[in-house]
Parts: C-alpha cells; structure tokens; sequence
C-alpha cells in the first residue's frame, strides 16, 4: 500500500500459546479458566531452588509449525533468560530464547485483497514461557492494587516474527488469518483469539516510496482480534503519514491500542529501555534435536488449508470461494468431507454447508463446528430426502432449522411434522384444477399470451399444499391444464 | 570498568533501592568480578566453541504429563498481601 508518496511497512509478532496439556516447565495443568492460583507450583512460580525441565511436547509442536512454514529448524538451540520486571512475572526474567533459536528463515503464503497470493517471510520463531494474569482492583485509574493470577505463567508460547515485508493492513490481517488456520490445522493452538490463545503485536513504519532503507519504526500492542489488527493499523498509518506530510519525525515508541476509543496512543517508555540483559538458561542445558525426530515430524505434516483448498477444487470441483470458504479451519473441512462421503453431491453440499450451517455457526470455531447438532451425517440424511423426491429444496430449509434447535434426524422431523411432499399426480392435479378454476382472469391473460400467468397458478398451487407440493410435478401440471384450455 | 551510573542503572532495573554508601560497595565488588573475568580472557581458547553450560549433557526434556499442582493455600503462604486467592500487588502505574 502507498499512502500517497509513503510506503507501507509492516512486521507482526504473533504469540501462539501451545495446546500442551502441562506447562512448558513443570507438570501444571494448562486447562483455562480455573480458580486463580490453583494451577501453579515452586517450578513456575519460580521458588528458588526449583529447576525447570522441558516439555518435549511443545518442542514437537514448535518444530511442527516450523516445518509447516517451511522455516530451516536449527539443530542447536537453546533457551535464555530474559530480564524485565513486572509483576505477572514471577521470577522477574521469563525462559525465551534469543540467540539459537528453534526455527528461523520460513515463509507464510497469504491472499491479497487483488486476489494474488503473495509470500511473507517469515524471520524466526521461538518457544517461550507465559506470564501470569493480572486483574485490576476496581477500575484502572481508581485501582489501588492489581490481583495477580499465576495459572497462566508458564504456559508453553510460540512466537513467530514476521520479516517486514507486509505492505498494508489489509495484507496484515490476511497474514494473521493465514497464520492462524494453519496453527489451527497443525492442531498447536486453539486459534481463540478472545481467550488469549492468540495474541499480535505489530511493527509499523512508513518510508519514502521506493526508498531502501526502512523508516522508523512503532510498535503496537493490545489489538485482540482480527479486526482490532486492521483497525488498529489502519489508524497508525494514518497518524505516521499525517506526521510526515507535517514535516515531523516518527519517534520510536510503543503504542497501545485503545479498541473503544479507535487510536493508538504512547507508553510511557521510560521504564521499557529494552535492557532485558539476555543471557543462556543456565538450569536448562541446550537441544541438539535429533534429525530423525524432525523427519518424522515431518512425515506426519498434516495437510495444510492451502493444500486443502486446491484439493476441494480439483476433487470435488468447488468454485475457489466455496474451497477457501470450506477450508477456513479444519474442523469445517472435515465436516464438509465427512458430508460429502455421505451424499456425493459435493456442490450442493457445499451451498448447504456455506448458507444453512454458516448461517447458524461461525466457520472459524473449531469447537463449535465439531459440536454441531446437525451432523454431517445428518445433514446428509436431510440432502438424500430432497434428492429422492421426498421434500422440496423450501421445506428442507425448514426441516434443517428444527434439526438445529432439537437435535432430530431429518427423516424423524419429516415423518412427525407430515411434511412429505405431495408427488401423488391425482391429488396434485385436483389442486391445480381448482386452483385454475378460481381464477378465470388468470386464464383469460394466459390465453392473450401472457405466459407467466402460469407461474401465478403454480405459486397458489404451493401454497395451497403449504409448500408440499412437487414443485416441478406442479408446473407440468398447470402448463398441461393450460394448454388444454387454450386449445378449446 | 563499571561506573557509579552502571551501578544505578542495574538497580533499577532490578528494583533495588541501594543508598549511595552501597553504590559505591557494588561499584567496587563487581569491578573485582569484572577483573577476574579479565584474568580469564588471559586463557587462549582459539578454535574452542562459546561455552554456555559446562556440563556435556543435552535434550533433557519430560513428557507433557500433568503432575499434582500445590494448593493455592501454600503457594501464597509467603505472599506480602492477598484478596482471595490471588496475590495483591501495589497498584502498576504504567499503562
């Protein structure tokens, strides 16, 4: 993007927290949500005399991701001690890494608003460990104190650091949505971006356009949704070419997004001198991972949304939007395959899928896609029962409702709510017969040539069966009618 | 060599509030850690790869198997001040 005659320039921070059952460290429980403090001990509250040992679980997912992004996996690598001081920090440095770490050199693919697919490169990615939680006493300029919760320090983090080569927020957004379906498919994070499973911290710098050399650069913090990121970017682009335009310079700063209020505005920076004094664990000894190991992580790569999406269209022959649709997460891709295994029809599937179950369910939530009442069983039961003729495509829609609200299978509903759909020719044609018979000036517009009096006849036919009726037996039905009367 | 103002700097970071007689002190300590440092650098070590760990051990790591967690009661047995069971902070001023 070009703001006029300034480049764009945008790096992301992206910090996954891993789906391990225990924390990076020691053996507490990873579960979200639990009472505070119940889930910690001297290992991550960094009691002295307590060591650290590694989750070897969240090296494999580390590794996993790394090879989905193609990233070189060094062989050695190591953690260290990062050093600031925060509350939520109990040891007042948190175990990272900094020089060696796990994977560096990868590279995302994303879709551009043009429709290309364009490469980000991606700089290194790393494994950390969590801090805690802090909850304010009262409001945040009234608190007096701040409550500390410690079942989150320690939770296994990836962070994964973008090259700067994002061009717009736009293209930002697409990253982080790239980003976060393949973590979602790799099954080593949760993707839930509201829960603090996903968080993104932005690099944002504005240069003369076509210049070499990168502008200064702002960080933003605290955007915590897809569209805060946007927004949030947006603004700071704004802002930095206001402050060019003015003749101004850009002051290297960090600033927080405020979502309510739609700015960014500055930390104070004076306590964050990034002096973190990085220096190797010494209670952790380094990773020299086994070359072995990393093949078979790799032999078992699941496959990944890009893939998945070329494959929906040239198995299944789906438009591209029904494919990038159907393959936002996994959990939606399999509910779609599961779907189509069932009832072979993998277009109309797919048009049920993307309009009656999105409508019901957000795509993106693996959970709830996996917890659907409709099944994909079900709603290939639902789909068999329009195919054979049993109900319309309309009272479909209908059925599929109520399968939602209670649960039922299609057949079950149907059989209940006695919405088979009236294909007996003999009852059929008395309808049309009276329907034509209560309408004389109908018949008379037809005769003048008006033909789409017919569909007149056909619409108070349906209705009159209360949407039962066959629609096509129907037309032909009326149009035989007509013809006849015509003819006399 | 380390300065007055290095000292200060460190302190601060580390949240140590030191009068000016322990400056001085610290000044003075870590000057003599430094100037064993130095007598270390003496050592020829061309060819020997950057050392971070003495011990020739690596990849000790666990299974991701959760282990019984401590009680909330003792963790916060030591805690300066709590509300519940959270540990209670002076109020953070920064943002």
């Amino acid at each position: 993007m070009t703001a006029g005659k300034w480049d764009v320039v945008i790096g992301l921070e992206v910090h996954a927290q891993l789906t391990t059952r225990t924390k990076m460290f020691c053996g507490c429980p990873t579960t979200f949500g639990a009472p505070p403090n119940t889930q910690t001990c001297p290992v991550c509250q960094g009691m002295p005399g307590t060591l650290p040992v590694v989750n070897r679980r969240a090296i494999e997912y580390g590794v996993r991701t790394a090879l989905a992004f193609d990233c070189r996996v060094n062989h050695a690598c190591r953690f260290a001690r990062k050093h600031y001081y925060y509350p939520d920090m109990p040891k007042n440095f948190q175990i990272s890494q900094y020089e060696e770490p796990l994977a560096e050199e990868g590279w995302l693919e994303i879709d551009r608003p043009d429709g290309h697919a364009r490469r980000i490169g991606i700089q290194r990615l790393h494994l950390e460990e969590d801090v805690g939680k802090l909850v304010h006493e009262g409001t945040l300029e009234t608190a007096q104190a701040s409550l500390v919760d410690f079942n989150r320090a320690g939770v296994p983090l990836m962070e994964t650091v973008s090259k700067p080569e994002i061009r717009s927020p736009e293209e930002a957004a697409a990253y982080l949505r790239a980003f976060r379906a393949v973590l979602v498919y790799l099954g080593v994070c949760d993707g839930n971006m509201e829960e603090g499973s996903l968080r993104c911290d932005a690099n944002v710098s504005l240069k003369p356009a076509g210049a070499a050399r990168l502008g200064t650069k702002v960080e933003i913090k605290n955007m915590n949704s897809f569209r805060n990121v946007q927004r949030a970017l947006e603004f700071e682009v704004k802002r930095q070419t206001e402050a060019l335009d003015r003749g101004e310079r850009i002051v290297q700063e960090t600033r927080l997004w405020d979502a309510d209020r739609g700015y960014t505005r500055s930390m104070r920076s004076k306590e964050f001198a990034h002096d973190y004094r990085y220096f190797p664990e010494p209670d952790l000894v380094p990773l020299k991972l086994d070359a072995a190991w990393i093949d078979e992580i790799r032999r078992v790569l699941p496959e990944l949304p890009r893939a998945r999406r070329q494959r929906f269209v040239a198995a299944y022959g789906l438009p591209a939007y029904d494919a990038a649709l159907l393959t936002q997460s996994r959990a939606l891709a399999e509910y779609y395959e599961a779907a189509v295994r069932d009832f072979p029809q993998p277009k109309l599937v797919s048009n049920w899928v993307m309009s009656e179950l999105l409508r019901e369910l957000p795509g993106d939530d693996e959970r709830a896609i996996e917890q659907a009442t409709v099944t994909p069983s079900r709603l290939a039961g639902l789909l068999r029962l329009i195919d054979d003729g049993t109900i319309s495509g309309k009272i479909a829609k209908t059925v599929f409702e109520t399968m939602v609200r209670t649960g039922e299978e299609a057949a079950a509903i149907v059989r209940r709510e006695g919405l088979t759909q009236v294909a007996d020719a003999g009852a059929l044609a008395a309808m049309v017969a009276s329907a034509i018979a209560g309408n004389p000036k109908a018949v008379e517009d037809y005769r003048k040539g008006k033909t789409a009096a017919a569909k007149a006849f056909v619409g108070q036919v349906m209705k009159a069966s209360g949407g039962k009726a066959n629609p096509a037996m129907v037309s032909k039905l009326v149009e035989a009618e007509l013809e006849k009367l015509t003819k006399t | 060599m380390i300065s007055r103002d290095d000292v200060a700097h460190v302190a601060r970071l580390a949240r140590l509030a030191l009068t000016d007689a322990e400056l001085e002190r610290m000044r003075e300590q870590l000057n003599a850690i430094l100037a064993h440092i130095d007598a270390l650098r003496a050592v020829d070590t061309t060819g020997v790869e950057p050392t971070s760990h003495a011990v020739p051990q690596f990849n000790v790591m666990r299974d991701d198997e959760p282990r019984p967690c401590f009680p909330p009661e003792d963790m916060l047995a030591n805690a300066p001040d709590r509300a519940g069971d959270f540990f209670r902070v002076p109020r953070i001023i920064e943002e």
